[in-house]
């Protein structure tokens, strides 16, 4: 008869009375947790959410490249600039870019694109405002896109300007959901261009405008041809570094080569910018840190709700039960055990909510399914057990504690 | 014959607002091994506090009690939990069952808190059920039983640790007079099987199954000495005082 065998059966005997109680208050119970519901519901939910939005980003931007440089007129995610100023800058044009090509020495590759948004057909079907992007063959090394079918447009095309495109995957999906798109000819504004290659499934809506999936690549010079002057639109050069420990050097690199391409003074600012991913990354962290303080501000306040509740509810369990702790201390319970009796039972009533809010995000979950592939987390399991655990431990002390402290020959008396 | 129990002066005085009230106010007496004790007295007189200290579920407020030994009157709250655990039965009149639980468990209650495994908890609760005649009832609850049948689960429950003392506070007093009987049967039976028993009544014919009657008023002790089988009425009793 150890002491740690008798903790053991006391705990037992515990559980069985908080599972016994629970029963006979199966309402009262599910009521009491209705905060550790939401509260739970609302913890989980941001995780999964959060950890979906994380995961879609990095494939995203792992597609795209993460070592990538954008030469661009407009600074994309740089507010210090004001914006008038941005719009004064000369465009860049096709021989900056040629004149930065020949120039630099870093870069793995580098590629111009300009992008117009069009309606694209084939036979009835239509995909409507979609990112058309001109560029050139070798695009392709400045991303890590892989194909679903054909390939990326090879030099011979791009140089000439040939009616060819590479189509997104959604778009793809959309316009041939057979999947037999290869040497199909689609329309843009009613110019036939026959599809090369389709990518694979690249990124998702988090990327924006960015994602891939949602656009179609030409030859930079069919969008010149067809759609605007050269000097219409300012292109943006595509600059890829060998790994992320050179993408500062060929950054400084870039600047240098293209201040003395533009013909800038020393005493005159930059008339480019210079864009990172980095600029997405804090643009999703902002939405991300939005998730966060909503879904924090709705755990907390419904988790002190909850466990104001539970209290509230154990308390009016002690008091009931004043009668049964007497007897319980008259055969020999133990101030601990009583305090244990009656925390298991509040931590029972919280896992149960625990149990019930993780299962209403588990559908919440399978809505967020829709948009952004993800499953609930195991860890985001075991922090709903840990939060309704400790709501149910904190919230539960106080009554217990009253019950522990009990007089047995009072309680006895309690009618 | 071991002695099991010394109380020396002890008394308890309750603070009711500003006003004192002595339920106990210098009582002494001894207890040995199989005695069989029947507690007398009027209403309010002090004999449930007695009851209450000697079950160690109450500490006085003045005086030394000995249990088997050891000083009582020292003891912290888990060192008392632990001797009503293992040395205490404790018999009430209202029963005191926990109405969800059925009667093997009820019986087992006490051998949770002292860590006995499940397998043996319930062979020694049916066992215990068994010996007060209720071996056909193990599953009922109490609401399932007669007041007769609930007084012996109770009486199970109190025998099932092999307590040094089985206390009863009036266990007849809810009961019909037929019914008590056979419930004070029960408890000769278990004096002749070698246990120790204080029982509270109000009745005389129940005090007669005892060996020795203390009978208390205003918290003192009037009495204590054998039975006094002639059946004489309370008032008319001479005793000098049994000490
Ligand atoms: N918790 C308490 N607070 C104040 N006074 C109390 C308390 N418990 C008992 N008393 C008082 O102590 C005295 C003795 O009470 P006790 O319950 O021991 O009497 P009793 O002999 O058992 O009476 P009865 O035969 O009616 O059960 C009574 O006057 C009672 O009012
Ligand atoms: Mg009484």
């Amino acid at each position: 008869m150890s002491r740690t065998t008798a903790f053991f059966y006391e705990f037992k005997e515990g559980l069985l009375i908080a599972l016994g109680a629970i029963r006979a208050n199966k309402i009262r119970s599910v009521l009491t947790t209705l905060g550790i519901v939401i509260g739970v519901a609302a913890v989980v939910l941001m995780s999964t959410a959060i950890k979906a939005i994380d995961t879609s980003f990095q494939e995203g931007v792992a597609s795209l490249g993460s070592d990538n440089l954008y030469i661009d007129k407009w600074a994309w995610f740089n507010n210090d600039i004001p914006w008038w100023e941005l719009r004064n800058r000369r465009n860049l044009t096709m021989e900056d870019f040629e004149r930065y090509q020949e120039l630099a020495k870093l870069p793995v590759a580098s590629a111009p694109s300009v992008w117009t948004n069009q309606t694209v057909k084939y036979e009835e079907r239509s995909v409507e405002f979609i990112m058309v992007t001109g560029t050139t063959n070798d695009y392709l090394e400045t991303t890590n896109f892989s194909f679903e079918y054909g390939r990326f447009f090879n030099e011979l095309e791009s140089n000439g300007a040939r009616n060819v495109c590479v189509l997104g995957f959604e778009i793809a999906d959309q316009l041939f959901p057979l999947g037999d798109a290869i040497d199909k000819e689609v329309k843009i504004q009613g110019k036939k261009y026959k599809v090369v290659g389709v990518l694979e499934k690249q990124g998702s809506f988090i990327l924006g405008n960015f994602n891939p999936d949602q656009q179609i690549y030409v030859p930079i010079g069919t969008i010149f041809k067809y759609f605007q002057n050269q000097n219409f639109r300012s292109i943006t050069i595509n600059v890829r570094a060998e790994n992320s420990l050179m993408v500062e050097a060929t950054k400084e690199e870039a600047i240098g080569i293209m201040r003395q391409v533009r013909g800038l003074t020393y005493d005159q600012i930059d008339d480019f910018s210079i864009n990172q991913q980095e600029g997405l990354l804090s643009n999703i962290n902002e939405t991300v840190g939005v998730i966060q303080i909503a879904g924090l501000f709705i755990t907390g306040l419904s988790l002190i709700v909850g466990a104001i509740g539970i209290m509230n509810i154990m308390f009016v369990s002690v008091k009931e039960r004043t009668k049964e702790i007497g007897i319980r201390k008259a055969i020999g319970a133990k101030s601990r055990t009583i305090l244990g009796q009656f925390i298991y039972e509040s931590a029972a009533i919280c896992l149960l909510g625990g149990f019930i809010g993780l299962f209403l995000a588990f559908l919440g979950t399978l809505i967020i399914n829709q948009y952004l592939p993800t499953t609930i987390q195991v860890d985001a399991v075991i922090l709903a057990f840990v939060i309704s655990l400790a709501t149910g431990v904190i919230s539960g002390f106080a009554p217990a504690y009253t019950a522990a402290q009990l007089d047995p020959v009072e309680a006895l008396r309690y009618e | 014959m071991k002695n099991i129990i010394t109380i020396k002066n002890i008394a308890k005085i309750y603070q009711v607002g500003t006003e004192e009230v002595h339920a106990l106010r210098d009582v002494s007496l001894t207890i040995d091994e199989n005695e069989y004790v029947a507690i007398m007295g009027p209403s309010g007189s002090g004999k449930s506090t007695l009851m209450n200290m000697l079950g160690c579920l109450d500490t006085p407020t003045h005086g030394l009690y000995n249990f088997k030994g050891k000083n009582v009157s020292a003891m912290n709250d888990n060192e008392l939990a632990q001797i009503r655990n293992e040395e205490i039965g404790f018999v009430f009149q209202t029963f005191n069952l926990l109405p969800r639980s059925n009667a093997l468990h009820n019986c087992e209650l006490p051998l949770i808190y002292s860590g006995v495994p499940s397998y043996e908890r319930k062979e020694r609760a049916r066992e215990a059920l068994e010996s007060v005649g209720l071996g056909d009832r193990v599953h009922h609850k109490p609401n399932e039983l007669s007041g007769g049948q609930r007084q012996r689960v109770a009486i199970a429950r109190a025998l099932v640790t092999k307590p040094a003392i089985i206390l009863a506070d009036e266990p007849t007093g809810n009961l019909d007079s037929k019914t008590g009987e056979d419930i004070m049967k029960l408890f000769n039976e278990l004096h002749q099987r070698g246990n120790t028993i204080i029982l509270v009544t109000h009745e005389e014919y129940i005090a007669e199954h005892a060996a020795r009657v203390i009978r208390i008023k205003d918290g003192l002790i009037e009495s204590d000495g054998p039975v006094d089988k002639r059946r004489v009425p309370v008032g008319e009793t001479s005793f000098s005082g049994g000490k």
